[in-house]
């Protein structure tokens, strides 16, 4: 079977390379979890410092920096506002928040902060089981 | 939530840097506790001291006191760091009393009540 030549490579997908096969040595996948998440955990990683908007089960919605992110997809960011913010009076002088992973519905991301082609490689690559 | 080492306790999602801040804590329930962050685990259960519930309804709120309190990992579902030069809340609302602030919260319950019932009522006329 004839297989596609590799997708050229962007400099940040040489990041998002290192930083995957960084967490699949620190991070071994652990009781009841599936390798699957580390994708996500790797690539949630080469985001840090972009503006994101993290939309909550509860409907609110939050739009900061990415700050961090762990192996639960627990969510740190700074510099946050809300988005309908006369709804969520009480979130007037939070500026820096941590989102447990359990109750994030959405993260919208930058159009520019997603390589399609790389995730889609990565993932297929996971598929496979390599 | 990952155990942080002392090098890296500014980059990781540990709850470690808001030890002893002021926090507001956002429960499943709808419920915002304040208090100060005294322990945390990696479930990211929350040992809060000073705990009060902040209670708005409309322009109006009341923070009611309670004390020592431990919150279970799984209601949380955002920490919020409280930023002590900003004001807390709009300038418009008002503090009220605890009694008054049940009283206005038993009528918007009532209110949503009523108005799902009506909803229901007339779910079998069946309008566009």
């Amino acid at each position: 079977m004839k297989s596609n030549s590799p997708p050229p490579r962007t400099v940040s997908s040489f990041h998002f390379r290192r930083i995957y096969k960084q967490t699949q040595k620190t991070h071994p996948p652990f009781l009841g979890r599936a390798i699957e998440i580390m994708l996500f955990f790797s690539y949630f990683k080469d985001l840090v410092g972009r503006e994101v908007t993290v939309e909550l089960k509860n409907d609110l919605a939050i739009r900061g920096t990415l700050h961090s992110v762990d192996q639960y997809l627990n969510i740190k960011l700074e510099n946050t506002r809300v988005v309908d913010q006369d709804k969520y009076p009480h979130m007037l002088s939070v500026r820096n928040c941590f989102i447990r992973g359990s109750v994030v519905r959405y993260v919208q991301l930058p159009p520019d902060g997603v390589d399609i082609e790389l995730l889609h490689d990565a993932t297929r690559r996971e598929a496979r089981g390599g | 939530m990952s155990w942080a080492g002392p090098d890296d306790i500014f980059l990781s999602t540990s709850l470690a840097t808001y030890l002893d801040k002021k926090l507001l804590v956002l429960l499943r329930d709808g419920r915002k506790l304040l208090g100060l962050l005294r322990s945390f685990d990696q479930f990211a259960n929350v040992v809060l001291e000073g705990a009060c519930e902040r209670v708005i309804v409309g322009n109006l709120y009341c923070d009611i006191p309670l004390g020592l309190y431990v919150i279970r990992g799984e209601n949380v579902v955002l920490i919020g760091e409280l930023d002590l030069e900003k004001e807390e809340l709009p300038s418009h609302m008002t503090a009220v009393s605890t009694a008054e602030i049940k009283r206005a919260q038993k009528a918007e319950r009532e209110a949503t009540d009523l108005k799902g019932s009506m909803r229901k009522r007339m779910e079998f006329l069946d309008f566009d």
